[in-house]
């Protein structure tokens, strides 16, 4: 095996991508601001610089290994360099760390801890500024180190690219475009930005406050929904490894905290189930649109509603379990615990950042009142623990409340990728024969980008594919349009990992937590008596004494909602020229790059040209705004081709060569 | 026009050209480079038009080719840049080889009947040396271009750029067409390895090297780019190649293309070079007219595309890897190598980057052979390299010189010694990342090697010349500002530092630094040059640091004693009335635009430095000289 040498030391190079990795596999933690293993390397914050035995200086997150490399990670430039590159980040940094939402998980404040830096020679740069409050994000630009973890985050992985550079030198900062605020871009509120941020740049809003408020509300009662991500990440806030269980823990405190009512999302998972089963065997049945995508992650059903309007659709038309917790919520527990529907306060506890935004959809309420109150995440309910002066290690183990705390493994296991398919194809497998005991489907588990399972549903193969981050989703998407693939069920997952890695999750959230927690849920799956969604009591219970059946009306009313494009051209036409019975269909684009291309003397010369030919019943004309093919425009649609780099006399000739093949 | 298709239809057509162009006596070429554009050449075309017309006919080229004719026929043509370009508006009078500066279209006529009728010279019209009554009718008398050897320039201003055909009568594409029928790829490398030719855009790696490893990455698609970018203050070389002889660089894109396996190229040109880019976009579509660029070049199976890129004004895009990005649509910041270009360039494609002084040498290496260009300059620095001489001295402008010549030869030979005779002090060389040498350097060869071993760099030659008035904090700071705005921002060294080292040397002219601040001056420039990601921040200390090595008696005046040794730092001037000269008539207080002299009349008057904000109108107010500035 191939070696180099790194402070003296022999270490064995193992498949690395670069010096740091080996030098971290040696037991030397060097630092990075900018360096994440599942993002492009970046190269730019310097700290991870190292020298070999020439005196050459390289950064070890870009050097391959080579064998005999000698590296020294100490020599006296480097600690001395190392130091200044803080010292100067600091002097530009507004440093209000007693207050700021990061104290405590803050790398810059780690950093400067375990580089000793005692004093900043620099005046202060950067002093607190305007804060860009979104529905799930906040965005503080004065404590930005430009480290592009958040812009790579949000363009590689999440293929939505809503954060980006502006400036440059000294000047340069990180905004979406144009200077716009996060909430008027097609930022998804995944969170994964928050989730990388190496300082308090990108933090998760805090709802706390207003959970605080509800709960010394003498006129509220406050109840409360756990997500199944939520209970093996929420211990890593007390410095316990990733993965444990911390459920009864998490009861606990809630109740302590002050919750009337503490219940699982879980419960709702299993509901989902049930309904999202019945509506995939029902387009099955009537050949509805499929693929089914789920509906469960907000970020997701946010994407496709910003970019894949075209697959509306194809969505679940399911709620979330959070807004079928709170429909439900709302709906039955007013008479059963006795108090008026306005006061009935629904808090959820989410991995998750978009569920804040999600709560905040119109769809999800009644006359104007929102069925989920406050959304806190897995962060902030520590947070609020830290507050009550709980002690972690001193809570016993409790146990949800009844009816809407009893889950059955499918439910759990929601909080991972793969997991929902998992769950769906559990109730499938049952459907299709009664007696099959829920089995485990390892071939949607793991963190691969791509799963793909198929199953036999009685004589038909069901092909089921699950995507995690959403660039995934869009190379799945592009790639079903193109017809390289074709699916009967998709799970999409924003996040990678699923909600186990969603952005409120504690931090750090990388792969290595991320594989913890699954595994975790796979744990609690694995331990439960009930493991089909099917075979949930209380899920009986309620479809007998309040649903019906799947499907029915009053689940139709209270568990399903619907979806709108929310894509920034509306793809309106102008007729300019109709003709009703017309063979020939002509668009002309004139958006704003077209137009500035010279689109309305195109259409102009389409106008006067039908107008020539004494052929304008055969052409209908109308004007588009952008057909998306804005730089090789002017662009004209006829019927279902496109036409770029369009000029008024090309635009004759066609009306020409068309009039004459008609006649 | 048909398309050329072997290399004995190019030298056919060179011929019929060049006898074309024999035909006519006389020939007047206006330099239409963008300094004497600027300094109203057009004008004095349209003037020097009306006056041939008067007395005889004015012809060109496409009258040439077709008709005799008579002895009153006058070639009038535009011409790339000269180099003299303090001199403009240039006008050279063939066959005499006369070289008229400065010159208004009020001197058309006079130019016209001396000349071009009489054959004389107007003497009022000729280059004089500063200080001496000598005319210079010549060109090739002018101390100026004595010591130059234009070879990559060697067109520049003799010829219509706007005309391939001009450039095919002065041997042009014959380098290619040697290419294509005499070397197969790999020969041309070899060809240019043999050359020993070294990138001109600063860093000198052996062009053929980098060749060759474009050649040998795998990869069917490669390409070929043409660094354009030339951003440096002052730097104007690679415009000038790009205006005055735009097909010598197209012509050597075109023979790297063919070498390296590449059958698409771009010219990433900045925007401010609008000149450049238009001659660039007219030679590339006469090139592919001529069937010397584009699809089966020469008649052979070769083709080759060149697209014209321009830059958005960023410093940091003559970067090689912003430079692609720029290119690709991305933001232009450097990348993180290895990979290198070499094997991930453009669009991810193996990619060939030299600089446009680079292209425009390989196609008299192709033409005459890697010995004809090797045996000019130092063993390890062949060829020539242009530099942009500016700065204090007499003479200013584009010059070209063997690799080797003296610092001494270029600014006093050349550059005709410091201006007003004053004392020379230092010379900028390699842009603003470059370094200051001394007297002590003047004998310093100009050569990649020398220039490493005396601390600085070749850079893309750049020449400031420097006298005893300039304060080398000033020039330290004035650097820095330049660099600190054209940091991209990506890394932290380069981002924060810049900006850090700014912010000293502004405290210190500003006459407010510390001793502590050279400290720590020192110690950021040196974690900037070890960090920075890109050769922008790795060199963006450089000023500092040999102005500190060189100066720091300077630098030390300014903190301890506050005060500018060379008079330039406003903040540390001082000024005092002598109360022995001073009548006491009051005017300068008077005229102090912040009531900082006072005094009763009659009786010398004094200045409150506290008040005094260094402006200097008292000094020139004062009809008895009794205010001076101490130091």
């Amino acid at each position: 095996m191939a070696t180099m040498i790194v402070n003296g030391r022999e270490i064995e190079i193992n498949g690395e991508k670069n010096i740091l990795e080996v030098i971290r596999k040696a037991g030397i933690d060097l630092p990075t601001f900018c360096y994440h293993s599942e993002l492009s390397v970046y190269g730019a914050c310097r700290m991870c610089m190292v020298e070999d035995d020439k005196g050459r200086l390289y950064a070890a997150c870009v050097q391959p290994p080579a064998a005999g490399m000698k590296i020294y990670t100490n020599t006296e430039r480097l600690l001395h360099h190392r130091r200044m590159i803080l010292e100067l980040i600091l002097s530009n940094h507004n440093r209000d760390c007693t207050t700021c939402e990061k104290n405590g998980s803050c790398r810059l404040q780690e950093l400067a801890l375990r580089l000793g830096i005692r004093d900043v020679r620099f005046t202060q740069k950067k002093t607190a500024g305007s804060v860009d409050v979104g529905p799930a994000l906040v965005h503080d630009q004065s404590k930005c180190i430009l480290c592009g973890d958040c812009v790579r985050m949000c363009d590689e992985i999440q293929g939505v690219g809503v954060l980006g550079f502006a400036y440059r030198g000294s000047q340069m900062t990180v905004v979406p475009a144009f200077g716009k605020k996060m909430s008027e871009v097609a930022c998804v509120n995944c969170g994964q930005c928050a989730a990388v941020c190496p300082t308090g740049a990108l933090t998760v809003k805090s709802d706390v406050d207003r959970v605080w408020t509800a709960l010394h509300d003498k006129s509220k009662k406050v109840v409360v929904q756990v997500a199944p991500a939520v209970r093996v990440a929420f211990s890593e806030a007390f410095d316990q490894e990733p993965g444990t269980i911390g459920t009864g823990q998490l009861v606990a405190a809630l109740r302590r905290i002050g919750f009337d009512r503490v219940y699982d999302t879980c419960f709702t998972a299993d509901l989902t189930v049930q309904e999202e089963y019945h509506e995939f065997a029902e387009r099955l049945r009537t050949d509805g649109h499929l693929p089914l995508f789920t509906s469960c992650c907000p970020a997701w059903v946010k994407f496709a509603e910003q970019f894949y309007p075209e697959y509306l659709d194809n969505i679940s038309t399911c709620r979330s379990p959070q807004g079928m917790f709170g429909a439900i919520a709302k709906a039955y527990l007013p008479k059963e615990l006795d108090v008026a529907r306005e006061d009935l306060y629904v808090v959820s506890i989410m991995p998750c950042t978009a569920k804040k935004f999600e709560a905040q959809r119109h769809e999800l309420g009644q006359n104007g009142v929102l069925d989920v109150d406050a959304v806190l995440t897995t962060q902030e309910i520590a947070q609020m623990v830290r507050e009550a002066n709980l002690n972690f290690d001193k809570l016993p183990a409790e146990a949800f409340d009844l009816p809407f705390g009893m889950a059955t493994g499918a439910g759990m296991i929601f909080g991972v990728t793969g997991g929902v398919a998992e769950a769906v194809l559990r109730t499938a497998a049952r459907a299709v024969d009664g007696k099959t005991p829920p089995v485990e489907f390892k071939a949607v588990r793991g963190l691969e980008s791509l799963k793909e399972a198929a199953i036999k549903l009685g004589d038909q193969e069901i092909k089921v594919a699950v995507v995690h981050g959403l660039s995934q989703a869009k190379a799945l998407i592009e790639a079903i349009k193109k017809g390289e693939c074709s699916y009967h069920l998709v799970e999409v997952m924003a996040c990678p990992g699923g909600c186990v890695g969603g952005g409120g999750q504690p931090l750090p959230n990388n792969a290595e937590h991320r594989e913890l927690r699954a595994q975790g849920l796979y744990n609690i799956d694995q331990q439960r008596e009930l493991r089909c969604s099917d075979d949930n009591p209380m899920i009986e219970r309620l479809y007998r004494q309040y649903l019906g059946q799947p499907g029915s009306e009053k689940a139709e009313e209270l568990l399903h909602t619907t979806y709108a494009s929310r894509r920034r051209i509306s793809g309106e036409e102008v007729a300019v020229e109709p003709a009703k019975d017309a063979k020939t269909k002509i668009r002309v684009c004139v958006g704003t790059s077209c137009y500035l291309k010279g689109a309305y003397d195109v259409l102009k010369s389409f106008q006067e040209s039908i107008k020539e030919c004494a052929c304008s019943e055969e052409f209908d004309l109308g004007a588009t705004f952008c057909l998306e093919h804005c730089n090789g425009g002017p662009n004209v649609q006829i019927n279902d081709e496109y036409f770029g780099e369009m000029t008024p006399s090309k635009a004759r000739e066609l009306v020409q060569k068309l009039a004459v093949e008609r006649d | 026009m048909a398309k050329i298709r072997s290399i004995e239809e190019l030298n056919q057509l060179a011929a019929t050209y060049r006898k074309a162009t024999d035909k006519v006596a006389k020939r007047i070429l206006v330099c239409a480079g963008t300094g004497c554009v600027a300094n109203g050449s057009l004008l004095v075309y349209d003037a020097l038009k009306k006056a041939v017309e008067k007395s005889g006919v004015v012809v060109d080229l496409d009258f040439l080719l077709e008709n005799e004719v008579q002895s009153n026929a006058t070639q009038l043509d535009k011409s790339g840049c000269r180099g003299f370009c303090q001199l403009g508006p240039l006008v050279l009078v063939e066959p005499h080889d006369f070289m008229y500066v400065h010159v208004r279209p009020e001197d058309a006529e006079e130019i016209i009947q001396e000349t071009i009728i009489g054959g004389r010279c107007v003497d009022r019209l000729t280059y004089t040396t500063p200080g001496s009554e000598k005319h210079f009718d010549r060109e090739e008398d002018i101390p100026f271009y004595q010591k130059q050897h234009r070879q990559t320039l060697s067109n520049c201003g003799h010829m219509n750029p706007e005309d391939i055909r001009e450039y095919i009568a002065r041997d042009g594409y014959k380098g290619l067409a040697r290419t294509l029928t005499e070397f197969k790829p790999e020969q041309t490398v070899e060809e240019v390895l043999a050359s020993g030719l070294r990138g001109l855009g600063g860093a000198g790696f052996p062009a053929g090297r980098k060749w060759q490893a474009v050649r040998d990455a795998a990869g069917q698609t490669k390409y070929v780019v043409c660094n354009g970018d030339e951003g440096d203050p002052g730097a104007f070389m690679d415009r000038s190649i790009m205006e005055g002889d735009p097909h010598k660089v197209l012509e050597g894109m075109t023979i790297a293309g063919y070498a390296v396996g590449a059958t698409e190229g771009y010219i990433y040109v900045r925007a401010e070079y609008p000149l450049a880019v238009e001659r660039l976009s007219k030679a590339i579509q006469e090139a592919e007219e001529f069937g010397l660029l584009g699809e089966n070049i020469l008649g052979t199976d070769f083709s080759f595309q060149l697209h014209i890129n321009q830059g958005a004004g960023a410093f940091v895009c003559g970067e090689s890897s912003a430079l692609v990005a720029s290119i690709e649509g991305k933001r232009g910041m450097p990348v993180p190598r290895p990979p290198r270009l070499a094997q991930r360039g453009l669009f991810g494609c193996p990619t060939l980057l030299n600089n446009v002084e680079t292209f425009a040498n390989v196609p008299f290496i192709m033409r005459k052979g890697a010995k004809a260009f090797s045996c000019i300059g130092t063993p390890t620095s062949h060829g020539t390299k242009a530099f942009a001489l500016t700065g204090n001295v007499k003479n200013t402008g584009l010059i070209e010189v063997p690799m080797g010549t003296t610092l001494r030869e270029v600014i006093f030979d050349i550059g005709g010694g410091i201006k007003d005779d004053r004392e020379f002090k230092a010379v900028q060389i390699g842009g603003p990342s470059g370094a200051c040498l001394t007297k002590e350097h003047l004998d310093v060869t100009l050569d990649f090697d020398s220039l490493k071993r005396a601390g600085a760099m070749m850079g893309s030659g750049g020449l400031v010349v420097m006298d005893e008035r300039t304060c080398m904090v000033e020039v330290a700071r004035f650097f820095m500002d330049f660099t600190q705005r054209e940091s991209c921002g990506k890394c932290i060294p380069c981002r924060e530092g810049t900006s850090r080292m700014l912010e000293i040397l502004e405290r210190i002219v500003a006459g407010e630094g510390t001793e502590d601040d050279l400290n720590t001056l020192e110690e950021i420039a040196y974690m900037v040059h070890d960090m920075s990601l890109c050769g922008l921040g790795q060199t963006a200390g450089n000023p500092v640091l040999s102005t500190l090595k060189h100066f720091r008696d300077e630098y030390l005046a300014h903190v301890r004693d506050k005060r500018c040794p060379a008079g330039a730092c406003r903040a540390m001037r001082h000024f005092e009335i002598d109360p022995e000269t001073c009548r006491g008539c009051g005017r300068c207080a008077r005229n102090c635009p912040v009531d900082a002299i006072s005094g009763e009349i009659k009786q010398p008057f004094i200045i409150d430095p506290d008040k005094c904000i260094r402006c200097g109108a008292c000094v020139e107010q004062c009809a008895f000289q009794a205010i001076r500035e101490v130091n």
